[in-house]
């Protein structure tokens, strides 16, 4: 499960990947999600969606000196049609999280999230004594990747994105459909 | 006008307005009925020409609600400070003063959505930021059972 340019070993966490691998033995298949997870993980287009701070990285890691697009993120789309990922990036209050659920729902599957720096993972430095805040993005819709740090570097979001595409390369056609049947938000 | 001399020349226009020196500023108790007297005179007045509101602050004293509205003069330069409070915490209400200041209406809105303080003869004041159904969350009393407190 190596990713461009970056070799297995330089990835945190590769056990806990291997336990996520969810194609079994059916070759067919497993040939077959090969294919698309291939696919898929090498065109992963992110949503342009980003509600503070966090936001201000989130373009830096599109920008040049970071450029994601060398790994599949090619283009932020406007619309969630046309989206593949959202990074929820800065934090999401009442107000906004009817509008993030709305956005979710109406991204085509298959589609991803990475919630990114610590508002979107607990509601961060304000979780406390706070009438607005959504504790973490998690109550909300479901979440593929966290990146941690407030807000995270480029680099920081650079590795989440490749740990999503090492995540993608470990799921199968067959589960997609169960994994999101079994989310129940509101 | 120098701060001592705002403060003679407020205080000559009604004996009701306590005067408080000693401050960055001065500052004036006015009670909520003669707040909006005493913002257009300020407007008004050659000597004063208070044409500039910097801010209004809405502050939950408990059991009282206040205002604290920041005046500025372009042409002289100066500054007051202009302050009202009421008991009733029920309907509070203060008489708008976005007629004499356009940028009154936004800042009466913010107030009213945080702390709910009604200003009469505001032309539109609606929720600013909030909805609705949402309290008054700067209110010391206001009661939200998702707040994670200390």
């Amino acid at each position: 499960m190596g990713i461009k340019g970056m070799k297995n070993e330089e990835f945190g966490d590769n056990e806990s990947l291997e336990l996520l691998k969810e194609s079994g033995t059916n070759v067919l298949l497993t040939t077959i999600d090969d294919v698309i997870n291939w696919g898929r993980k090498n065109s992963l287009w992110p949503l342009t969606f980003a509600t503070s701070c966090c936001g201000i990285e989130m373009m830096q890691t599109g920008a040049p000196k970071h450029d994601f697009a060398r790994f599949g993120m090619e283009v932020y789309r406007a619309s969630p049609r046309q989206a593949d990922v959202i990074v929820v990036a800065g934090t999401i209050v009442k107000k906004m999280a009817p509008v993030l659920k709305r956005l979710y729902d109406q991204m085509s599957e298959p589609k991803y999230v990475v919630a990114m720096g610590a508002c979107t993972i607990t509601g961060g430095p304000f979780y406390r004594d706070s009438y607005t805040i959504v504790r973490g993005v998690e109550l909300i819709i479901p979440v593929d990747v966290f990146v941690p740090g407030c807000p995270p570097r480029p680099q920081a979001l650079l590795y989440g994105m490749l740990q999503l595409q090492r995540l993608i390369e470990t799921q199968t056609i067959k589960s997609r459909k169960v994994r999101n049947a079994s989310h129940n938000y509101k | 006008m120098d701060n001592k001399q705002l403060g003679e020349f407020i205080k000559s226009l009604d004996a009701d307005f306590e005067i408080k020196e000693g401050k960055q500023f001065t500052e004036v108790t006015v009670p909520p009925a003669k707040l909006h007297s005493l913002a257009s005179q300020l407007r008004e007045k050659e000597e004063t020409l208070f044409d500039f509101l910097v801010s209004i602050t809405g502050v939950d004293y408990v059991p009282d609600l206040g205002l604290i509205y920041h005046l500025r003069s372009t042409k002289h330069g100066h500054m007051v400070v202009i302050k009202s409070r009421t008991s009733d915490r029920e309907n509070p209400q203060f008489d708008s003063v976005s007629d004499i200041w356009e940028a009154a209406d936004l800042h009466e809105r913010e107030a009213f959505d945080l702390l709910g303080t009604r200003f009469v003869n505001h032309p539109d004041l609606r929720r600013l930021f909030l909805n609705s159904s949402w309290g008054f969350p700067l209110r010391k009393d206001y009661v939200d059972d998702d707040i994670i407190t200390w």
